[in-house]
């Protein structure tokens, strides 16, 4: 499926700059794909920046071009919404490594023409801000009213306000943390070996051929799902039901709902997703630690950052990015002196929770951005 | 203008303008908004109930989750030119410490409290023999938020043996303004502004 998705058509910009990695290594130039909603003011100081998560991508709040499904975050940006786009100038680009139209290991290598596959630099979440940086350029923004992000949509806007503090006027971070800990890296170590795994993965060159390493790319969005579900959410929703059975097969069929559910995420994910983009941006997150550069004091990454405004929520049952994570941010923004907003929300559906009906996070985001007073 | 509850109303009007103030205990952000409109306060707060919490970051309040017992430690000090500790001291686990954080975090803090000293209290446990349950603290004794019950008399001597100076004291009988000396008596409500020595 993975040749299917790189023949979408999206909007983008070829920027012929160089862009330097953290790695040492840097592109030539950078094609950023990219989705914007609402108009820009006169003034160009409306426009809010919405960085997608690990395998979100910039169709926000338009429907997919591959799965026909509504915007990922519909419910919040749109007229009216709690990120208004009759007051906004909304703006979400594909992350660097990514597989919707921005550049990534499927982009052809400028000599051959053939996909990089492996042969692309292994980026970070700060190079995909660099990029966000570079495209924001293109469009003559100097500062942006927010940078709004869940997930590793939070780390890009933590990374932001790290990197770029004079131009963003605040941070909204859901969900999300300013490191990734080792169970984080664990979980997504799993499921690189599963693609690794699989025998279609081909070292990575698998674009030209027939054949995808599907198989793999689907167990690792299985161990990635169970872990953005929390534990009574599944025990709700499934329990120990039987799939279309009344009694156990005793085989190895789908017999619990739970694995049916599982299997049927793993598959249509592979059907939007390229297994390389997820080595790729799944690296990008465990390198991630903002403190790291500063000996490990997180309150050092946002030294120039005191005059941004930051709104944290975290949600009881994400034991992803738990609320500690959050906690520990907020220590390091008090140790600044920068405004800072946090809450725990109780939800019930683990760390899905931003992506799903929790209104009180919708009072919350039209706070932070200024529209609710 | 929304009304303010009295004890607010006085550190509303007594706080200067355009100061960095930390309210501990803010709740919805009612006094924070008002310092944020009419004195161009750099207002944060902290706050343990999320449903407040909502309400106050739905106004654009920044407001942090946390706990007076626990979270004061993660302000460095001086961040504030005053604390605000408002009908909070009285719950907390060790009054005595969260005082020394109040005025490590900002050189003056406003502390105000229910006075369990008031006239009706002492009638109360005199001829009832029970807890009181009163206006200003309306839960019976096994599910009261306040846990340690202090006085006028019980506060001036804290602050006394801390050595800490009482640069005002504003109390409140029935929400209008009672003298000092007749406070233990007749004060509902006491409002202090502490200063470090």
């Amino acid at each position: 499926m993975a040749s299917l998705l790189h023949q979408i058509q999206h909007h983008s910009v070829t920027i012929p700059a160089s862009l330097p990695l953290d790695s040492g290594q840097s592109l030539p130039s950078v094609t950023i794909a990219y989705q914007s909603y609402g108009a820009l003011n006169a003034a160009k100081s409306n426009a809010v920046l919405i960085c997608h998560a690990l395998t979100g991508d910039q169709y926000v709040a338009s429907d997919h071009p591959a799965t026909g499904k509504p915007g990922w975050w519909a419910r919040m940006v749109g007229p009216g919404k709690p990120i208004d786009t009759d007051r906004f100038h909304v703006i979400c680009a594909n992350v660097l490594g990514s597989c919707m139209g921005s550049s990534g290991p499927a982009t052809p290598d400028a000599a051959t023409g053939a996909p990089l596959g492996m042969a692309f630099p292994v980026i970070t979440i700060a190079d995909m801000v660099r990029a966000q940086a570079m495209l924001l350029d293109h469009l003559g923004i100097a500062r942006l009213h927010a940078v709004v992000g869940g997930s590793m949509g939070g780390m890009q806007a933590l990374a932001w306000a790290a990197a770029y503090p004079d131009r963003l006027a605040s941070a909204v971070v859901i969900a999300s943390a300013a490191r990734h800990s080792a169970q984080n890296i664990a979980f997504h170590e799993v499921g690189r070996q599963a693609i690794m795994a699989d025998p279609d993965w081909q070292d990575g060159q698998y674009y030209a051929s027939a054949r995808a390493p599907t198989k793999g790319l689907a167990v690792a969005r299985m161990a990635a799902h169970i872990t953005y579900l929390s534990e009574a959410g599944l025990t709700e929703k499934f329990g120990r039901r039987l799939q279309a059975r009344d009694i156990k097969s005793f085989g190895f069929d789908a017999d619990f709902q739970v694995e049916s559910y599982l299997r049927h995420q793993g598959l249509a994910f592979t059907d939007r997703f390229d297994a390389n983009a997820y080595l790729y941006i799944t690296r990008a997150m465990d390198y991630f630690d903002l403190a790291d550069p500063h000996d490990g004091r997180l309150s050092g990454a946002f030294g120039a950052a005191k005059d941004v405004r930051f709104t944290l929520v975290s949600f009881d049952t994400d034991w992803l990015y738990p609320t500690a994570e959050s906690r520990r941010i907020v220590q390091a923004l008090h140790a600044v002196g920068a405004a800072a907003s946090f809450v725990e929300l109780s939800a019930p559906f683990g760390h899905d929770s931003f992506l799903l009906d929790v209104p009180a996070l919708d009072r919350i985001m039209a706070g932070a951005l200024g529209t609710g007073w | 203008m929304t009304t303010l509850r009295p004890d607010l109303e006085i550190i509303a009007d007594a706080i200067p303008g355009r100061t960095r103030v930390l309210d501990i205990g803010c709740g919805d952000g009612a006094l924070m908004a008002e310092l944020r409109a009419h004195k161009y306060i750099d207002a944060r707060g902290l706050e343990i109930d999320a449903a407040a919490i909502e309400a106050a970051m739905a106004q654009g309040l920044s407001v942090v989750q946390g706990d007076a017992n626990r979270d004061l430690a993660d302000y460095p000090g001086d961040a504030f030119d005053y604390a605000i500790l408002s009908q909070t001291l009285q719950t907390t686990r060790r009054p005595d410490r969260v005082v020394d954080e109040l005025l490590r975090i900002a050189p003056r803090a406003f502390v105000s409290f229910p006075n369990f000293a008031h006239w009706r209290i002492r009638l109360a446990l005199l001829w009832g023999g029970r807890m009181p349950v009163t206006r200003l603290l309306p839960v019976a004794w096994y599910e009261t938020p306040n846990i340690h019950h202090v006085t006028v008399s019980d506060f001036r001597d804290l602050v006394r043996d801390k050595g800490i100076k009482v640069e005002r004291a504003w109390y409140l009988s029935g929400d209008k303004p009672t003298s000092a000396a007749a406070a233990s008596w007749r004060a509902e409500h006491a409002i202090f502004l502490i200063g470090r020595a």
